[in-house]
């Protein structure tokens, strides 16, 4: 990065950060700060729940997945629009026509104080522990880019998001979001034509999208009924839709984004909006990895992304064999090179026999380049045993810093920094507001005046993103960052989402059989993730199943808990 | 004798030209969604 890249990094950053924090300067009572002050039109939402849920994680370790095993991702999608629809049609007017300020909110005022309380726990656990992912990703760009430590910063990442929040409340939140998520677009689409133009002349778009096919790259749906398979469109609709329902539908961060709609109206289309652009935007960013990986067949990659890992370990005694290993990718990637020119030349003479030689023996150079990199891995590991053999995520920040001109490396990284910046404050503006609300102004202090509930606010705010500094610097995130995400939460959501569902369509279920319920089942999906290797997505369906049954079960076979019981500090 | 039909609630109403009903937004997205999977799966059949 040069001076260039830097103005525009940090022209874009803290312009958007204080034309949010001066436009919404003010708004210091409790309703205004944590639920903004309902006004927000649809596209405003519609862009906010589509920033909060697409962290830097996204732009960041997207295309990585892309590049890595192609478009198979985009099926997690293929149940959100489904589970969109259900919430703009039960959930949303439920939340609006009870005035609630948060999710669990209202299982208290359905159920009674324990389910609210174990609600928002479940909540606060899993989104505590994802947003130190959400810090962990970005701080991985800047440590690369700058050459910084990483803990220093993730330290100092974190702390400036803390600061950011606890500044701005949720209407803050709302209007940078739009902002941010409007920089990002235009930073993901210029470096997707950009990437275009670096091709090779003489290579169409319908060549690379020939070569991408060819290496396995453009198979998006996959109608496979093996449950070992963690992509599947049995496991997007099934799982995704759980996964979706539970995120969109009860997680607090966002919830509280679609809250501030000015009408019902207003947060409907604001969701709907989500339900038609989610799969095209998440495809697009997955094609743009695949992309990078039909350019990298013509322009030499690095044997493994994070250079910073080889560079170590090639100073601490694993140099000579790196070195070998280094001439094997080379002669690889040389043939596998020439085949695919070969490939080309005969696609594009219409030679279908010699194009598919070609292609065999492209993919057969492939796998002695994959060989290599999985050699060079094992030495990696071997010279340091902390290192993460997974570079995806290094794959798409490499590209940038590398292949793009300057000012636009600096547009992109201020792209990884505003989705980090906007999911961040999504997420600590709700854990915030979910443990002011739903736990110390319900047990801890009930009568206190608006103001000391705004600072508690800004303290719990504070706290948690201590917590998730804490946890982005002792985690070790062995697995792609995104999936780790979508792991933590998928232990979490099915059950929290049984709570919900049970609430939302079986009003003869109360508050004491639910409870154990969830109780119960969070326990049996904790031991069945530790001891099965199915796909994660299936402990939504899991979770949220065994909690909707255990809950009829315990209301019809145990007579004491057949009296609903009543939240009597509900409306706290 | 003028007869007014029931004044629709600011909710109720979609606002969008061409849906009267929030059911027919709905039935809109749902089908926006089966022709992306429908893409997506031309998409896969088309290069793998």
């Amino acid at each position: 990065m040069n001076a260039l890249d830097y103005l525009v990094t940090l022209g874009v950053l803290v312009g958007i950060a204080a034309y949010g924090i001066w436009r919404t300067r003010g708004h210091q009572n409790l309703r205004t700060y944590l639920r903004g002050s309902r006004e927000t039109k649809w596209f405003t939402i519609g862009l906010s729940v589509m920033a909060t849920q697409a962290s830097a994680i996204t732009f960041l370790s997207t295309p990585g997945q892309g590049y890595e095993s192609g478009l198979g991702f985009v099926q997690n999608y293929f149940g959100a629009p489904l589970a969109l629809i259900v919430i703009a049609a039960v959930f949303l007017p439920i939340y609006r026509k009870l005035n609630v300020y948060t999710a669990y909110e209202y299982l208290g005022k359905r159920f009674d104080s324990k389910t609210r309380l174990l609600g928002a726990a479940l909540f606060l656990l899993q989104r505590g522990l994802g947003a130190g992912i959400t810090i962990y990703a970005p701080a991985i760009v800047l440590s690369t880019v700058m050459g910084w430590r990483l803990d220093v910063t993730i330290i100092g990442t974190g702390l400036l998001v803390v600061i950011y929040t606890v500044a701005g409340g949720s209407d803050a939140v709302n209007l940078t979001q739009k902002y941010q998520i409007g920089v990002i677009f235009v930073g993901m689409v210029t470096a997707f034509f950009v990437l275009l133009a670096r091709l090779p002349a003489g290579l169409s778009f319908g060549d690379a999208l020939a070569v991408a096919g060819g290496f396995h790259k453009l198979e998006a749906v996959d109608f496979s009924l093996n449950p070992d398979r963690r992509y599947t469109i049995w496991t997007g609709v099934l799982g995704g839709m759980f996964l979706a329902l539970s995120y969109f539908g009860t997680d607090q961060s966002q919830v509280q984004r679609y809250l501030t709609g000015a009408s019902l109206r207003e947060s409907r289309l604001g969701l709907m909006f989500n339900a038609i652009f989610k799969i095209p935007m998440q495809f697009f960013i997955l094609l743009l990895g695949a992309l990078v990986f039909v350019f990298y067949q013509f322009e030499r990659p690095p044997v493994f992304f994070n250079q910073a890992a080889w560079h170590y370990a090639a100073d601490h005694g694993a140099g000579e064999r790196l070195q070998v290993l280094e001439h094997d990718f080379e002669a690889a990637f040389t043939d596998k090179e020439r085949a695919i020119q070969a490939w080309m030349t005969a696609r594009h003479a219409g030679d279908v026999a010699a194009a598919s030689a070609s292609r065999t023996a492209a993919l057969a150079a492939q796998a002695r380049v994959e060989a290599a990199r999985t050699a060079t891995k094992e030495t990696l590991r071997a010279a340091d045993p902390r290192t993460t053999v997974n570079d995806a995520d290094y794959v798409f920040i490499t590209f940038i810093l590398d292949h793009l001109p300057h000012g636009l490396i600096g547009l992109l990284v201020a792209v990884f920094f505003a989705a980090a910046f906007s999911s961040k404050a999504g997420e600590l503006n709700a854990l915030g507001s979910t443990t002011t609300v739903d736990i110390y102004r319900h047990v801890v202090k009930r009568d206190a005046a608006d103001a000391h509930y705004v600072t508690a606010s800004k303290w719990f705010t504070t706290l948690w993103g201590l917590v998730a500094i804490g946890f982005a610097l002792f985690a070790s995130l062995a697995e792609n960052l995104i999936q780790a995400t979508n792991i933590i939460g998928s232990v979490f959501y099915g059950v929290v989402l049984g709570l919900f569902l049970l609430a939302f369509f079986f009003k003869r279920v109360g508050g004491t059989a639910v409870f154990w319920a969830a109780i119960v089942s969070q326990a049996l999906v904790l031991v069945l993730y530790f001891s099965l290797s199915i796909s994660y997505l299936w402990y939504n369906v899991i979770g949220c199943a065994a909690c909707m049954i255990l809950g009829f079960l315990l209301q019809a076979f145990l007579p004491k808990l057949n009296q609903p019981q009543i939240d009597s500090n509900a409306h706290r | 004798m003028v007869h007014h039909p029931p004044e629709i609630p600011d909710d109720a109403s979609t606002g969008l030209p061409g849906f009267r009903t929030w059911r027919g937004v709905y039935w809109f997205v749902l089908g926006v969604f089966v022709l992306w999977v429908g893409l997506l799966a031309l998409l896969t059949k088309l290069y793998s």
